[in-house]
């Protein structure tokens, strides 16, 4: 299969000047005006095939974004090349060629026209655009007068109908309402299918493992990982629990202090992902610094979105730590988890009966994740047992 | 979902590099770019037409009306208190409407990148398209007063076959010209903003030392009577737009004082050296073009 993409050590440098010099005094006066120097990109290297789905994800400011628009030719590379075969279009932000002054209409003449299209073109798909877009009574409105959701709207509208063999998507799947998002996404979809080449920015996870092939991350400018979408995104989230750790979220008054949590199939530490339906184990290990009568320890599950899903603590079911003085063990066991494809994270704390008097929380301290069944879209998992009976 | 509709595009080069280097320019693959992207340049086009007159109620009337109060006023004026030539309102719009044509797209083709910032930062086409666009506004306005001017001319006036045929060769150099320093410009305006008030001086300087409102003839008699006339003579001529405002005045004005007015060179002399304005103009073209595609690659960046 043939590139559609290649990227060959690939490196982009800033100059960060303190004051931009804009002017020729200041341009002759340069020896004084200090230049830092940041990369923004170091020896990326990768191919897009074509008809592949490639989602590049990292953290804010790892150089998801300048790497987009080099390969779009906005920016120029320091050093390294980026070759690229067949017709492109780059949505590197929406509505970027839209002029406040015309009315929805002219603007979006003028940007299909950005992304390729003639006049005859844009006539053929005119109406399509409108009604993705569900702008059709204010076409002749001045874009200035729409509200950021519907300048969104029509962005994308013009920019999946068009008819590009490569297409560049910087994060704006993210905007819109949901059922908006979902006729885009149903949009890439199509793209994906049709065989065209995308490049995909985002932040979102999930999605970047549900529609890419292939996925690459970055970190600082550099190629952190390449590979499955499943492998690549796993790896970005070990990361972001690596940075959370140095940050954790920790309080409370330390009478007591939770020495570390674990998530247990049976007796095992909990290796890999769990399936619909598996049972888990969550144990906490405390210790009291100072002797405390009955105190409480509880639990939290929060999905990757950070919605709370679940929770549970020792007096709900039942159970006293009674007077606490050294240390004990505390464990949760999970029935058949009813959740589906997701990572959840764990926060545990230690609190006394009456809830005024917090000890020690973990905030999302530990995580497991839980596979999706192949091939369904379950919101949920019901153990479910079917009979068969004559009547 | 709608299937797609019209034919592929042919918008962007079937096989981009890109690479650290600026990119040298390849005329007719540039030239070919910008074929495909010439509805952007008519869409941009447009957008500044309609931005412009956005809000007024008569909307291009007001460019009609320029000429009009000018031919009005300056005949007035003229005839009150006399003038450079004889039928001074045709002699003036004749080589004030080319100038404007020249010092509004140098103008308004200065700040064409640093106003366009949002979208040199965000799409990507072919820089080249906006400096150009500001010529073709400004190349709309001269084509709107023009007419005025020519319906004003036929009724009044007249044209004479033996001369206007130097009008398109005045027009070429002219356009030639004005886009070649329109590229320098607008790419150098990008790292030194000072450039803007500096053409607003220039403009000034040259408008004067170019012969619009006052004739040619009187600045041939008036330097060849000095010691070294000849050679201050020939160093007037050094300015091209001398030579192409001659032009459109030749081609435009003969009242019967034309010879008293209008540069003194037979029509054969002034299409020579028209012609090679024409040919250098070409080649600073090429040359402004080379640098505006080498710097086009970092204004995303320096914006």
């Amino acid at each position: 299969m043939t590139a559609a993409i290649e990227v060959q050590d690939l490196s982009k440098r800033f100059r960060i000047y303190r004051e931009k010099p804009t002017s020729l005094k200041q341009r002759l006066l340069a020896g004084r005006t200090r230049a830092e120097d940041f990369w923004a990109l170091r020896d990326v290297s990768f191919e897009v095939a074509e008809g592949e789905f490639l989602a590049l994800i990292g953290h804010n400011g790892s150089g998801k974004s300048t790497l987009l628009k080099v390969i779009a030719g906005i920016l120029r590379p320091t050093q390294g090349l980026v070759r690229q075969r067949g017709r492109m279009a780059g949505l590197l932000e929406l509505g970027a060629g839209f002029h406040p002054e015309l009315t929805g209409r002219e603007n979006v003449y003028l940007n299909a026209s950005f992304l390729g299209l003639s006049r005859r073109e844009t006539d053929g798909v005119y109406d399509d655009i409108v009604a993705f877009a569900e702008l059709g009574d204010f076409m002749e409105t001045a874009v200035k007068f729409y509200s950021s959701g519907m300048l969104v709207r029509l962005g994308f509208a013009c920019a999946v109908h068009v008819d590009p063999e490569v297409i560049l998507i910087d994060e704006v799947l993210a905007v819109g309402d949901e059922a908006f998002q979902g006729r885009c996404l149903d949009r890439v979809r199509t793209f994906q299918k049709e065989g065209r080449t995308i490049v995909l920015v985002t932040h979102a996870l999930d999605m970047a493992r549900q529609l890419s092939d292939r996925a690459v991350m970055l970190d600082h400018g550099l190629v952190h990982a390449i590979g499955s979408p499943d492998e690549v995104v796993r790896e970005m989230r070990l990361t972001i629990l690596r940075h959370d750790l140095e940050f954790a979220r920790e309080g409370g008054t330390r009478e007591v202090e939770i020495l570390g949590g674990s998530l247990l199939r049976g007796l095992d530490p909990l290796a890999g992902a769990l399936a619909p339906g598996d049972c888990v184990t969550l144990q906490v290990d405390l210790k009291a610094n100072e002797p405390v009568d009955d105190p409480v320890v509880s639990f939290a599950l929060h999905d990757a979105a950070n919605n709370y899903v679940f929770g549970s603590d020792t007096a709900q079911q039942g159970v006293g730590l009674g007077w606490l003085d050294g240390k004990r063990r505390v464990r949760f066991q999970l029935g058949p988890v009813p959740f589906t494809g997701g990572q959840y994270w764990v926060t545990v704390g230690v609190h006394s009966r009456d809830n005024q008097r917090v000890y020690h929380v973990q905030d999302q301290r530990y995580s497991f994740e839980v596979r999706q069944i192949e091939g369904r879209k379950d919101q949920a998992y019901v153990p479910v047992t079917a009979e068969v009976e004559d009547l | 979902m709608q299937p797609f509709r019209g034919a592929p595009i042919a918008a962007v080069a079937r096989t981009a590099e890109r690479t650290s280097e600026p990119p040298h320019l390849r005329l007719r693959q540039r030239i070919r770019e910008l074929w495909d992207y010439r509805e952007v340049l008519l869409n941009l086009v447009r957008k500044e037409l309609k931005v412009k007159y956005t809000g007024s109620v008569l909307g291009a009337v007001w460019s009609l009306l320029n000429p009009v109060v000018f031919l009005a006023v300056f005949t007035f004026v003229a005839k009150v208190l006399g003038a450079a030539a004889k039928d001074y309102a045709e002699f003036l719009l004749a080589g004030l409407l080319a100038w404007n044509l020249f010092s509004v797209s140098l103008t308004s083709g200065a700040i064409s990148v640093i106003s366009n910032a949002n979208l040199v930062k965000k799409v990507s086409f072919p820089r080249e398209i906006l400096p150009l666009a500001t010529v073709g506004v400004a190349l709309v306005d001269f084509g709107l007063q023009s007419l005025v001017f020519f319906a004003f001319l036929a009724i009044a006036y007249g044209f004479s076959l033996s001369v206007i045929w130097l009008y398109p060769i005045a027009f070429v150099a002219l356009l030639l010209f004005t886009v070649a320093v329109t590229l320098w410009v607008s790419s150098m305006n990008v790292r030194y903003r000072d450039l803007t008030h500096l053409i607003g001086l220039a403009l000034l300087v040259w408008f004067w030392l170019t012969p619009i409102v006052y004739g040619i003839a009187r600045v041939h008699s008036t330097l060849i009577a000095k010691p070294h006339g000849a050679l201050l003579w020939r160093v007037y001529l050094l300015n091209p737009m001398a030579w192409i405002i001659g032009g459109f005045q030749t081609a435009l004005y003969h009242s019967d004082d034309a010879h008293d007015v209008l540069i003194p060179l037979s029509t054969g002399q002034l299409a020579a050296g028209l012609g090679v304005i024409v040919l250098a103009s070409g080649l600073l073209l090429y040359g402004t073009w080379r640098v505006f595609f080498g710097l086009s690659g970092d204004f995303a960046e320096e914006l």
